[in-house]
């Protein structure tokens, strides 16, 4: 299961990308091959503010539907439209075209799993 | 995603094919089983244009032989099958005398004494104790020969082309519901033109199970350029849901009777003899059902899923019993039963979405019909 090393990630399944204070949030390839086909994704508002490790949203599958976890603290600056209309990309291409939301940080993160700890997470679930 | 078997997890014989085809494999009423292989909406578009297989080996198999079989099964379940011809398979059901839903059942009359009983997995334990119990006094053995069966159910349009070229039984002739023992790419099978996902389709019985991987490769292989896909539970799920038919633990529960879940009609009230739940059925038969179960379709994305209240104009009427998005409809769809006497023509419908009224339309059941 491909874990791209340039990501931060949370036990959740997250990933988290920052460039210049902005963080790009989306759910991992193992996540999204647990979930099977996904049918349904509501991130947070544009405007809100997440809190690192609340619930910001839900993602629905055929068989279930998980909560979104905020992986980082902030304003939630920009949603994935393309993947709220079209929710297979978030299966086909979790770490491209499905990513769900972006957020100006209010501060660094701090505990962000790296790739390693990451794959050894899953490892431990698989 | 694969799981090894835990210690008490059983496997089918079909087990080491579905690990490597890359299934993810979940425990179902105590079996490790194919969820899905790759997509479950490709799964069930496939059963629904083309053809599906699926590995079934997990349902429970029960022998009822001997002089008086058919008289026993006439008192231990709901139906008459003493009236079944060799070589049919009927709709019935196991109730309790109280009259609540044990199990739903598949019966098949191999010969005038002998009786194939096909159980849900997870009651298949239940079904065999209370035939057993229920055999007292009749010329009859009950037999669990679950262990000794897999079961293999080919689905879908594409099925008889698919299958045809390789069985030395007459598919022309084999109608829906019938049953008949032959070959199938020269393994000694029971096939049955019967199933659980609104297409049509066979279900394919061989015992011993150990010829199973190979028919399961040769029909996967002569299925492949008609478009057949090895399907999982998910899709065997939603296929059954799109087609209106009730699964036990949803639809059917120990609490509900046949009429609770609209399935009156396999109670034969009017056959000879006392039956056990007789005398509840009875009652229940003349007092009208406490529910109904209607088909509801999400105008909206998230889906209904089951345990979620229904509402009438914000009034809880109901409760989901299953839903899923519909791969068929492109929409949510779910069955649920509603308290009898529901105004079901007007009103605002709703289902409580974890917290949230999402509006839904009250449709008639089946949500899908093969036009075929």
């Amino acid at each position: 299961m491909s874990v791209p090393a340039e990501l931060g990630y949370t036990k959740e399944h997250e990933w988290v990308a920052i460039n210049e204070g902005i963080a790009t949030v989306g759910i991992t390839a193992f996540a999204a091959e647990a979930l099977g086909d996904i049918v349904y994704v509501e991130p947070p508002e544009v405007g809100s503010t997440v809190t690192a490790g609340e619930s910001c949203g839900e993602i629905e599958s055929h068989k279930s539907v998980s909560e979104l976890y905020s992986p980082v603290d902030g304003e939630v600056v920009d949603v994935n439209q393309a993947a709220v209309d079209d929710p297979e990309l978030i299966g086909s291409d979790p770490y491209g075209r499905g990513w769900l939301f972006k957020v100006e940080l209010a501060e660094e993160p701090a505990d962000l799993l790296t790739p390693e700890q990451y794959t050894q997470l899953t490892e431990g679930e698989g | 995603m694969t799981q090894p078997p835990t210690s008490d997890a059983r496997t089918t014989p079909l087990y080491d094919t579905h690990v490597a085809s890359g299934a993810t494999m979940v425990e179902f009423a105590g079996w490790l089983m194919p969820l899905r292989y790759r997509s479950e909406s490709a799964e069930h578009r496939a059963v629904r244009d083309a053809a599906g297989l699926f590995d079934l080996s997990h349902m429970g198999e029960i022998r009822v032989h001997g002089p008086q079989a058919a008289d026993c099964l006439d008192y231990a379940l709901v139906g008459q099958l003493s009236t079944l011809a060799v070589g049919r398979a009927r709709y019935t059901m196991i109730v309790t005398e109280q009259g609540g839903v044990l199990d739903d059942l598949i019966v098949y009359r191999l010969a005038d004494d002998d009786y194939l009983v096909v159980a849900n997995a997870a009651n298949t334990g239940t079904v065999a104790a209370a035939l057993t119990e229920r055999a007292a006094g009749f010329t009859a053995t009950i037999t669990d020969e679950t262990a000794d069966y897999a079961l293999l159910a080919l689905q879908g349009p594409q099925s008889a082309a698919i299958l045809g070229p390789l069985t030395d039984v007459d598919l022309s002739a084999l109608r829906p519901y019938a049953a008949q023992h032959g070959t199938v790419a020269g393994t000694a099978v029971l096939l049955s033109r019967t199933g659980y996902t609104g297409e049509d389709g066979f279900e394919i019985y061989l015992r011993p199970g150990t010829a199973a991987p190979a028919l399961w490769d040769t029909l996967v292989e002569a299925g492949q350029p008609h478009g057949l896909l090895p399907a999982g539970l998910a899709a065997r799920d939603t296929l059954r849901l799109e087609a209106g038919m009730p699964l036990y633990g949803n639809e059917l529960t120990a609490e509900l009777t046949p009429y609770d879940a609209g399935l009156g009609r396999v109670v034969k009230l009017d056959k000879p003899g006392d039956f056990v739940g007789r005398a509840a059925l009875a009652a229940r038969a003349s007092s009208g059902p406490t529910q109904v179960l209607v088909g509801l379709v999400g105008r909206g994305r998230r889906v209904p899923r089951k345990g979620y209240p229904v509402l009438r104009d914000g009034v809880p009427v109901g409760t989901v019993t299953s839903g899923a998005p519909s791969p068929t409809l492109g929409k949510p769809i779910a069955i649920a039963a509603v308290k009898a006497g529901t105004d079901l023509s007007s009103g605002a419908f709703a289902v409580d979405v974890r917290g949230r009224a999402e509006a839904v339309d009250v449709v008639d059941l089946p949500f899908y019909r093969r036009t075929s």
